[in-house]
């Protein structure tokens, strides 16, 4: 069953009879960009890039996005930065894993972000789509719609964060500008 | 259900009286071995054998046979033993290798005939001694472990290594194999073991000395199905982190296999010691921040104490959940490296792994090979080995300079001039005896011959190309071959025609060992080592230097890309590696051969005798 979140909804990743998530995975979907038809090889490509920013505290602790692919305490892994899209059927294109088990006593929250690199809005991108797979079992939890949307080059997606022994998801999907997570860190900081 | 253990795993026994089968092509002698914590023998009295059958909680058969079943009673072994072991030898008179019979079967029986686990000895070549099962206690709880450890030089090998001294276990082998064959008792159980023989080499009867290896002596087999791989049993229950399993990793041999796992415990250890390394810090800046906040707020004074109070249990809180995370962790990397470690080939094993007095010529040229260990301080006993693909991208350089670190600081310097110098002449037997016979070749530069000494085993052993070049004529020399040498293979590889070489130029892989640069160089010769180092890796001319860097100091920065060129090691233990994940400092420790152990002179034996 698959939720379609809404802004500010929270789901807690606990499994139905008691047990937690052990590991979940941010997916991110988009149709490449229509080819040209001469010198296909300057087409516009549309470049969308996944990234996690792992938080203690409300401080940045690790970062995982396309040049640093694991966060050095190897919990989150990013599965490589694709730079054209897929053909928009609902594949994942991007990857990021989280393994909750591993993830250090300090970091309580991990903040999904989308971010355009090539710089279109998702206005300008076809069939875009982020969702939260539960990696034990391959089920969705929630899903996210990114095109059609406004004229936005990036997206606060979702948190993850502990709550008691467990975890919780929280869909944010605060849109917001900038070409890598670096940009956005002013936009993330009211959502920890 | 019986558990098929491959080589280097466990499983835990409940039951404590149990029978041990063994079931082979041909007869074999099982004995039994009560050794204490390490395995070692008290004496021979601890050995189980045909002129000596009652030890304690057990009785070993009393003749050679196709076909045993004993009882064990683990209960009964007394509290000194903790190790159990079944040995398997070849008697006289019949096959004198176990390369020439079908793999021995041994299994764990429960009294009520069902197997709890079970071993086939594979892999035996020229061993006529083996080390089956062990059986050992883990707090006050018994689990047998698939060793499959062979000695090629028979059983007296395997009870020296066990702790006896060299002539009371040579007497006590000859007493142990002094029995007769009972042929009859060995044909008619020969048929009923060949039918279960389980790799499917035939009947035991066949003739083994005619098997003939129709494998290209130097062609890797690529197009061979791989290995199978050891499959970790499912957890016994839910949580609980699996047992490990040496060869747990992909590759398409069990070679590859421990190399990637190696690897990976790498990666782990670096990455958990990261996750812990952040979290303590994570508490110490919080600490801080929060000790300042309570003395900054003047209207608090007077709750400042217990605010103080607080943010130090908050942050010990914290640092002990990272500590039960991280020991977790380590817990699981120890069990895994405990099966690991007796399971590596010569090439990625310690000088103290019993596989240095296994047989045998390898076939192939080795994947990698063990530079070393590497730990770090959050987790002591802890020891990764450092394994690097071969042919090695860049050459060696051991450091014995004493400005290198704060080990090398504190030891004079004739002791870690032959630290380093023992070191490399270490590495050169390593390699000479992981590569098949005549694919590996050493040349040795030692200008003022201050390296003989250390050089002794090498040159005794006839294993060298020539004597260590001596004096300036010696560089000069040594190097104008290997220079030559590594032209015209790459003249050769450049013209599409790599087997069409001078007849005078080997097609072995060579390793130059330089004592003492640049004493004895030239500008010349050290513009040639300069290019040996840069071009020789790349055609197999290693580099291994031994050097001060101080002491090249009179040439300047010229020769700082030589140094950066090369890996540098270092005799004494070491921070100064990093890993490629993390970048944590890593404790470099050299692996040397045990003291007054006779390790590399066998191994060069071994190393002659092929040629």
């Amino acid at each position: 069953m698959t939720v379609n979140m809404t802004k500010g909804q929270a789901i807690s990743l606990e499994k139905r009879g008691g047990g937690t998530l052990t590991a979940v995975r941010m997916g991110l979907g988009w149709q490449a960009a229509k080819r040209r038809g001469l010198f296909g090889s300057r087409t516009r490509e549309i470049d969308l890039d996944a990234s996690a920013v792992l938080f203690a505290d409300k401080q940045p602790v690790d970062v995982v996005f396309f040049r640093h692919l694991q966060s050095d305490d190897g919990s989150v892994r990013h599965t490589g930065d694709n730079l054209i899209g897929g053909a928009g059927q609902g594949g994942d294109d991007e990857a990021i894993l989280v393994d909750l088990q591993r993830v250090p006593v300090h970091i309580d929250q991990i903040v999904f972000t989308v971010n355009s690199f090539t710089g279109q809005t998702f206005q300008e991108v076809q069939n875009a789509f982020c969702r939260i797979v539960d990696e034990t079992n391959g089920q969705e939890l929630a899903r996210y719609t990114l095109d059609g949307g406004g004229a936005y080059t990036a997206q606060i997606m979702a948190k993850v964060s502990r709550a008691g022994a467990g975890w919780q998801m929280t869909a944010l999907g605060n849109p917001a500008n900038g070409r890598t997570f670096q940009d956005l860190m002013p936009a993330i900081l009211p959502h920890l | 259900m019986t558990a098929e253990l491959v080589r280097g795993q466990n499983h835990p026994l409940s039951l404590h009286q149990v029978e041990i089968r063994v079931t082979a092509g041909t007869p074999v002698l099982a004995l039994v071995s009560a050794g204490d914590d390490e395995g070692r023998l008290a004496g021979p009295e601890a050995l189980a054998h045909p002129g000596a059958r009652i030890l304690p909680g057990l009785e070993a058969p009393g003749a050679a046979g196709a076909r045993h079943r004993f009882p064990l009673d683990l209960d009964a072994v007394g509290a000194a033993v903790h190790r159990v072991r079944v040995v398997l030898a070849l008697p006289g008179g019949g096959p004198a290798r176990f390369g020439a019979v079908p793999a021995p079967h041994v299994a764990v029986a429960a009294a009520d005939g069902a197997e709890v686990a079970a071993y086939t000895v594979t892999g035996l070549d020229s061993e006529s001694a083996v080390v089956a099962l062990e059986l050992y206690r883990r707090q006050d709880a018994w689990k047998v472990r698939a060793v499959g450890q062979g000695y090629a030089d028979g059983l007296g090998a395997l009870l020296t290594d066990a702790g006896l001294p060299g002539p009371a276990a040579t007497a006590l082998a000859a007493a142990a194999l002094a029995v007769d064959t009972p042929l009859a008792t060995a044909a008619s159980a020969a048929a009923p073991a060949a039918a279960r023989g389980p790799a499917g080499e035939g009947p035991a009867g066949a003739p083994a000395a005619t098997a003939i290896d129709y494998a290209h002596p130097r062609r890797r087999r690529t197009t061979e199905p791989p290995e199978p791989a050891p499959t970790p049993e499912a957890p016994g229950q839910a949580g609980a982190p699996p047992r490990p399993v040496a060869g747990d990793a992909g590759g398409w041999s069990m070679e590859e296999r421990l190399y990637n796992q190696v690897w990976g415990m790498f990666e782990d250890l670096a990455r958990t010691v990261a996750a812990y390394r952040s979290a303590v810090d994570f508490a110490d800046s919080r600490l801080d921040r929060e000790l300042d906040d309570a003395l900054s707020d003047p209207s608090a004074r007077l709750t400042a104490n217990a605010a103080r109070d607080a943010a130090r249990a908050r942050r010990d809180e914290l640092v002990a959940r990272a500590q039960a995370v991280l020991d977790r962790d380590l817990a699981q990397l120890r069990a895994e490296s405990e099966v690991v470690e007796p399971a590596l080939p010569a090439a990625y094993a310690r000088w103290d792994n019993p596989v240095w007095h296994g047989a045998g010529a390898p076939r192939e040229s080795p994947l990698a090979l063990r530079l070393g260990d590497l730990s770090l301080p959050e987790a002591p006993g802890l020891r990764v080995p450092m394994l690097m693909r071969l042919p090695l991208e860049r050459g060696l350089w051991i450091d014995n300079g004493r400005t290198g670190s704060e080990a090398a600081m504190a030891m004079d310097t004739d002791r870690l001039r032959r630290l380093a110098m023992d070191m490399a002449v270490a590495h050169a037997v390593r390699l000479l005896a992981v590569h098949p016979g005549g694919r590996f070749c050493v040349h040795v530069i030692d200008p003022a011959g201050a390296g003989a000494a250390a050089l002794a085993p090498l040159v005794r052993s006839g294993v060298l190309a020539a004597p260590p070049a001596l004096g300036a004529a010696g560089v000069t020399d040594t190097l104008e071959r290997l220079t030559r040498r590594v032209d015209l293979v790459q003249m050769a590889v450049r013209a599409g025609a790599p087997a069409e070489l001078p007849p005078d130029v080997d097609p072995a892989d060579q390793l130059l060992i330089v004592h003492d640069f640049p004493h004895g160089f030239d500008e010349r010769a050290v513009t040639r080592l300069r290019y040996l180092a840069d071009e020789g890796p790349a055609v197999g001319v290693h580099l291994l230097m031994v050097a001060d860097r101080d002491e090249a100091s009179a040439y300047g920065p010229l020769l700082d890309p030589l140094w950066r060129a090369l890996m540098r090691l270092s005799p004494v233990p070491d921070h100064h590696l990093a890993d490629p994940w993390v970048h944590h400092a890593w404790t470099f420790e050299p692996d040397l051969p045990p003291q007054h152990s006779a390790v590399l002179e066998r191994a060069l034996e071994q190393v002659m005798t092929r040629h």
